[in-house]
């Protein structure tokens, strides 16, 4: 199962990275949310894995630690917000740019606007 | 004692940000902020009156005992840096009502008290996942301010800084985990008790997890070979916007300071001297990157950004020397070049507002020329460290922890030089090489902004008159970061390595 777990985490980072290091802000977005999967394994992973073991003392023989549980939890929903502000942004920056490359137009030539 | 009144600075812009969002008029909305921010500062200084009268204090949400729920820690440090997010709020909202920028978009009001919320909440906890969340809070809002008026530019420009944030973000979450797994505990405190504890080949995967801290808090502070994302950042967002974003670089330098002195000293047996090390350098590629930058940039903003990554190499500098000398220097700094920063966004946001651009190449003249000139000439004596205002004496600190370092001193000294030159050339360009031939425009109506960037003018000078007390005031303070075992004491931990 250590197996199984680690090369999945590992595979996701992999695909993750290799994405988030695109031109187009579609791919760099799928990439983050590849990240975040494999992120939300990775603080699983940091309570140690049981199999048949829940977080509550008493309900099971050996109780696991419930607290990577909650952390995973809030780092789903903010992920998940996040994800959404992300594409929001990207959705009005191909609207008014017309394009969906992450890097600006003419970067250094500074059209500061008011 | 404070009481319960240590989470009144995160549960006011809360209430204050949900009431604005659903108030639909103008000038209710305005009348609300500008009472939401005055209190947040009437807050944040009786909390510092207090953690300067009763030291530092502790406060347990829900009353979860230490380790295992969240605390809320007040000290000097935090309470620095909350009277120092709440002064310049007021500041940022007076130059926001006076020039109008709150109408160039909706919800400006909300986003701002939920920065705000961010920015306190970060600087309150005690606990390090807590620290993520409240990062997280005070990116959404800075997402949201940063992109206000909309427009092309400033949209690409927001998609860069929301990828590269949320990178930093996933990598926390991974620093995260493997100090869960390595130590069994997320508590700032408690972290303190036993990473000094672990024995000495067990320390790999924790130093691994100390590295990726330091590069998220340095994505947070623009240090080298991660600050990619300010100059674009900050050239393509609103001007008052940016001199709030002062202090969100601050925020990273505040949490290598907060997390790494207490936790991983160099002198600590887990981890020795390799934070140090890493930080130095960068550092001081930091404040070379950031004055070349200032030297060379095409306008105005950009110009400002690369002051404010100069800035914080100085900041960071300091810091890397981990000692008690060091930290009181790096604070004075961090609080002068959150004023100068953002004193020199609004002065370059007045510019902008008459000039039309901010390219730095001559222009038809602009109106009240001669008042803005002086108001830039200030803000870049405070920015570049000249007598008489505090950059003089920051600088000067910093010089004095550092001496002994003939490298650091030099890349100091020759920064200044260079930010000077750059400097000198912006105004040059910017208020001489004007074509007079042209009539200047009428000037914009903007009493109220310009006001509050003359009155934050004054703070910077306030700063070099009341140096000596506050650098006083933050010896405690430095101190209590180095030895940090009267705020461990308050936490009431159950022993070392408890149960596990």
């Amino acid at each position: 199962m250590e197996f199984l777990f680690a090369s999945a985490t590992g595979l996701l980072t992999a695909a993750g990275v290799w994405l988030i290091l695109q031109r187009r802000s579609f791919p760099v977005i799928v990439g983050l949310s590849f990240l975040s999967y494999a992120v939300n394994f990775f603080l699983f992973a940091s309570g140690r894995l049981a199999i048949g073991a829940l977080p509550i003392v008493g309900a099971s023989e050996a109780p696991t630690d419930p607290l990577p549980q909650a952390l995973v939890l809030t780092a789903i929903v903010i992920s998940f917000g996040m994800t959404a502000v992300v594409v929001l942004m990207a959705l009005g920056a191909f609207f008014s740019g017309g394009h969906d490359r992450i890097d600006l137009d003419r970067p250094g030539r500074g059209e500061d606007r008011p | 004692m404070m009481g319960n009144w240590i989470i009144a600075p995160v549960l006011l812009p809360v209430v204050a940000g949900a009431f604005l969002v659903m108030t639909a008029g103008e000038t209710a909305q305005r009348r609300l902020s500008v009472v939401a921010v005055i209190a947040g500062l009437v807050l944040a200084l009786a909390l510092a009156a207090s953690a300067t009268v009763s030291g530092p204090q502790v406060y347990l949400l829900g009353d979860w005992p230490a380790p295992f729920g969240i605390v809320l820690v007040l000290d000097r440090l935090s309470a620095l840096m909350l009277v120092l997010t709440a002064g310049l709020s007021v500041f940022v909202m007076a130059y926001v009502l006076g020039s109008g920028w709150d109408r160039k978009g909706r919800h400006f009001h909300a986003l701002f008290q939920f920065q705000l919320m961010g920015l306190n909440g970060a600087f309150l906890t005690g606990d390090i996942f807590n620290l993520f969340v409240f990062f997280e809070v005070l990116l959404i809002a800075s997402y949201g301010l940063m992109v206000h008026g909309g427009g092309k530019e400033r949209l690409q420009a927001g998609v860069q800084y929301v990828g590269f944030n949320l990178i930093g973000s996933t990598l926390f979450l991974f620093a995260l985990g493997l100090i869960y797994a390595t130590t069994g505990t997320l508590n700032m405190a408690d972290l303190a008790v036993k990473v000094p504890l672990m024995p000495a080949n067990d320390t790999a995967l924790l130093r691994v997890a100390g590295v990726m801290l330091l590069i998220v808090f340095a994505v947070k502070g623009a240090l080298v070979p991660v600050q990619l994302w300010l100059p674009g950042t900050y050239a393509n967002a609103p001007g008052p916007v940016a001199a709030l974003f002062a202090v969100m670089t601050k925020v990273g330098a505040y949490a290598v300071i907060r997390v790494f002195t207490p936790i991983f000293p160099p002198g600590s047996p887990a981890t020795g001297s390799l934070y140090a090390d890493l930080l130095l350098p960068a550092a001081l590629v930091t404040l070379t990157i950031g004055a070349f930058g200032v030297l060379g940039a095409a306008s105005l903003f950009r110009m400002a950004a690369f002051a404010g990554i100069a800035s914080m190499g100085l900041v960071f500098t300091a810091v890397a020397s981990f000692t008690g000398e060091g930290l009181v220097a790096a604070l004075y700094y961090l609080v002068h070049s959150t004023v100068a920063g953002a004193l020199m966004f609004l002065v370059a946001d007045l510019v902008l507002r008459r000039r039309g651009t901010g390219e730095l190449r001559a222009r038809p003249a602009i109106p009240q020329a001669g008042f803005l000139a002086s108001l830039f000439f200030l803000s870049a004596i405070a920015s570049a460290g000249l007598p008489p205002l505090s950059g003089f004496i920051g600088k000067l600190l910093v010089l004095q922890a550092t001496s002994g370092s003939v490298w650091t001193w030099a890349v100091i000294l020759g920064g200044s030089f260079v930010m000077i030159v750059g400097f000198a050339r912006a105004g040059s360009v910017l208020f001489w090489a004007a074509e007079r031939d042209k009539a200047p425009p009428a000037p914009a109506p903007d009493r109220a902004a310009l006001a509050a960037t003359l009155v934050l003018a004054a703070v910077s000078m306030a700063l070099t008159v009341f140096a000596g007390p506050l650098t006083g005031w933050l010896e405690p303070a430095a101190a209590l970061l180095i030895d940090p075992a009267p705020t461990i004491a308050l936490h009431d931990l159950p022993g070392p390595m408890g149960e596990d």
